[in-house]
């Protein structure tokens, strides 16, 4: 009945009236932790960042970025691989494109599914093409000697620029207003503004809308939410941010009543999907699986297919089988 | 000097210098959540706790609050809130708060049930009220403990807010979340050293307290 | 086609998260529980050094206790320049966070032991180890296993956290996962399955602790 109640880890009370002499060890041991942190670690040797994975050998490797349509497209082209007989692997959801780029460069993964105005203007920041012929010309001057883009499938999937309900009311816009007219219209105001981390800083993002449509960088407060996502999709319906980025097949822009400004200065693009891969992984039946696959690849087959997989919740991986399927590419 | 080259050019960086993205402007919100969900906290928990302390009841209450606390991930309670009740600030302190609540119940419990029941004997002898006693004799005796409690509330609090972040709110996380996606490692330590040193200094702030209000005859060693 | 549910039974997991339902479990037990694992095998030599030497142990408990509170989404993130984007770069921050719990849990433990009791052991002949093993460490387990019972419960819900860089959260994985696939379901499994699991552990570990201390049945304790 003696034995007092013990609790961890504060029961012997660790705050005494010695505090220098005790917190000056572990201070100084910290210290020297830290010194030694500074000297030896990995990125060093291979001068890239340490965000970056070492490459891997082996079967073909199919990796997505971190968006439900990434992974959906990586099903399909890597399904379609598998088809014809090839091993793959997947590693999904990834990161964004600024990872995921740098992994297929290494080689730590073989394709990636991308959509060739956001590959540009990653790959040149003031590139400044305007048709698919232009800008695939463009993209293959610009990858290094590893790395290729296949043939771009009809289907395009962009970044808008989408108003809430209530920001397009205020200010008196409706369908067919252009992010010019936005701009205009608020004439100096200050919006809150929506979309993935790397929105910020990319040209087919925040970095565009200041240099051609002259919006200031003082007048927007960024919400970081995610790749045109739940997030997004629920900050703009709630009206919690001003303006944000969706993608053009999202549904909730019509469900919500959003307005998605027309994009006449064209910052973001052509946006045809096509698969970005590491030459020296993948065969030439490999590479004829894929273009096939983007022959038969349009718009509305991309939208009734993110239908099933955001909204009627079914696997991405079964949506892609009974696509193939259906097309007779699997 | 690997470390420190990041961090030198997270702190040369003038995006971090003013703007919404600015280092006072994550602190400023940073610190908003951790000490608004800490005082809720502190109301919700510390009277339960004196009250339990006091009457001796409770104990086995307590102690599953205390299991189930410490089992709950602050990540899936913010995601889940964050996805089924939606992105109000409102919403994402709710895990804050429910995190903070445990550490005070535990230990300003114990600290009130391990007062020296002599010392409590003599307080009723001296005809003390139930309300005097509380006040005058059990808080500051179990004042040690209590400190102790705020102290571990408030360091899982400012961690849970750093992981606000993934749920688009702001604080130092926001530079963790974004520069893991914008593949800007600087940024990343940038965010991690700044928040490792706020909790340092929420450590300092509360032994400090402890100095400043703990009488001196119950210091011991 | 409409109204198809994303999986067929609750713990049928998407493709995407690349390993099933009991996959994910046993990833989160191995990393968690190794953790502890690892976190005592640490602390038991500390422990016993700061119960030997009483000088060096406030500075030990000022260490931890500085480490135990810095954010561990931040230790995460600053050891990927170490050990990469790996299960590594979690397991090691997990197991000091224990170092916290079980270092003061080894030395109450061990002071948990009544001096004459010792006295009573070296009287009969006992060396210094059988002294240790026969003696000190029984009468210490109560305490000690009440520590690691807390580290347990506190790898299992902060390795969650680990799905910040990678899939390596365990069960955690499911929350990033299930907020961006549009998928609360996924969500909320992998919230009530990681608290099911926790709360086993716990009780789980209760039952070894008095399995080990018939004797000490009688004695209560808090958390």
């Amino acid at each position: 009945m003696s034995r007092k109640t013990s609790i961890h880890p504060q029961r012997s009370n660790p705050v005494s009236p010695k505090i220098l002499p005790r917190f000056a060890v572990p201070a100084v041991a910290i210290l020297a932790a830290s010194a030694l942190a500074g000297c030896g670690s990995t990125s060093s040797n291979s001068g890239g960042s340490p965000l970056a994975q070492s490459a891997s050998a082996g079967s073909v490797v199919v990796g997505s970025d971190n968006f439900p349509e990434s992974v959906l497209l990586a099903d399909v082209y890597g399904q379609a691989l598998a088809a014809k007989g090839t091993k793959v692997g997947y590693k999904y959801n990834i990161g964004s494109r600024e990872v995921t780029y740098n992994l297929v460069k290494s080689g730590s993964i073989t394709l990636k599914p991308e959509y060739n105005g956001a590959l540009l203007a990653y790959l040149n920041k003031s590139a400044a093409q305007t048709s698919t012929s232009e800008v695939d010309a463009a993209i293959t001057a610009a990858l290094p000697s590893n790395l290729e883009i296949l043939t771009p499938s009809d289907a395009q999937d962009g970044d808008t620029l989408t108003l809430s309900k209530q920001e397009a009311s205020t200010l008196g816009l409706s369908q067919g207003a252009t992010i010019g007219d936005f701009v205009t219209k608020l004439a100096g105001k200050s919006i809150t503004i929506g979309g993935s981390p790397e929105f910020q800083t990319r040209t087919q993002g925040l970095v565009g809308l200041e240099n051609d449509y002259g919006l200031k960088a003082s007048q927007i407060t960024y919400k970081t939410l995610d790749a045109g996502g739940p997030l997004t999709e629920k900050a703009l319906t709630s009206g919690q941010v001003d303006a944000g980025d969706l993608f053009t097949t999202d549904t909730t822009i019509s469900s919500g009543g959003l307005l998605t400004l027309v994009d006449s200065k064209d910052i973001f693009g052509v946006q045809n999907v096509l698969p970005l891969i590491n030459k020296s992984s993948l065969s030439q039946t490999g590479v004829t699986a894929l273009n096939a696959v983007d022959a038969k690849l349009d718009s509305a087959t991309l939208l009734k297919l993110d239908a099933e997989v955001q909204v009627q919740k079914q696997d991405p991986l079964t949506v892609a089988n009974n696509w193939l399927k259906s097309e007779g590419l699997s | 000097m690997n470390l420190f080259t990041y961090l030198r050019q997270f702190f040369d960086d003038p995006a971090y210098r003013s703007g919404y993205d600015s280092i006072w402007t994550r602190l400023v919100e940073h610190c908003e959540y951790s000490a608004v969900a800490l005082l809720i906290a502190i109301a919700i928990a510390l009277p339960l706790a004196i009250l339990s302390g006091h009457t001796g009841r409770g104990d086995n209450a307590i102690s599953i609050v205390a299991v189930v606390g410490r089992a709950l991930p602050s990540l899936g309670l913010l995601v889940l809130l964050a996805a089924e009740l939606g992105l109000s600030l409102s919403v994402t302190m709710i895990p804050l708060v429910l995190l903070g609540i445990p550490p005070i119940l535990l230990y300003t419990h114990a600290g009130i049930r391990a007062v020296d029941p002599a010392a409590v004997d003599a307080a009723r002898g001296l005809g003390m009220t139930p309300w005097q006693l509380v006040r005058q004799v059990e808080i500051p005796a179990a004042l040690p403990l209590i400190l102790a409690g705020l102290r571990a509330a408030a360091i899982q609090i400012v961690a849970t807010a750093t992981l606000a972040a993934v749920v688009s709110f702001g604080g130092f996380g926001r530079y963790i979340i974004d520069g893991l996606y914008q593949y800007d490692y600087a940024q990343v330590v940038g965010g991690a050293v700044l928040v490792a040193l706020l909790s340092l200094v929420t450590l300092c702030v509360f032994w400090l307290l402890d100095r400043l209000l703990v009488s001196p005859g119950l210091r011991t060693r | 086609m409409s109204g198809a549910l994303v999986h067929t039974g609750v713990f049928d997991m998407p493709s995407y998260v690349q390993s099933s339902f009991l996959g994910l479990i046993r990833t989160q037990l191995e990393v968690s529980l190794g953790a502890t694992l690892a976190g005592l095998v640490i602390a038991l030599p500390i422990g016993q050094l700061c119960s030997r030497l009483p000088r060096i142990y406030p500075a030990t408990l000022g260490l931890v206790t500085i480490i135990y509170s810095i954010p561990s989404i931040a230790l995460f993130v600053l050891l990927i320049d170490y050990t990469g984007e790996s299960e590594t770069t979690v397991f090691i921050p997990l197991t000091l966070y224990t170092l916290a719990i079980l270092v003061p849990g080894v030395v109450d433990g061990i002071r948990s032991v009544p001096p004459n009791v010792l006295d009573a052991a070296d009287g009969m002949g006992y060396g210094r180890m059988r002294r240790y093993l026969t003696v000190e460490l029984p009468i210490a387990l109560p305490t000690l296993m009440a520590a690691v019972r807390v580290a347990a419960v506190s790898s299992l819900s902060l390795m969650s956290i680990g799905s910040t860089i990678g899939n390596y959260g365990g069960l955690g994985d499911l929350f990033l996962l299930g907020l961006k696939f549009f998928d609360n379901s996924l969500i909320w499994v992998g919230l009530i399955s990681l608290l099911v699991l926790s709360v086993f552990c716990d009780i789980l570990l209760r039952g070894v602790q008095r399995l080990l201390t018939p004797w000490a049945r009688s004695l209560r304790s808090v958390g």
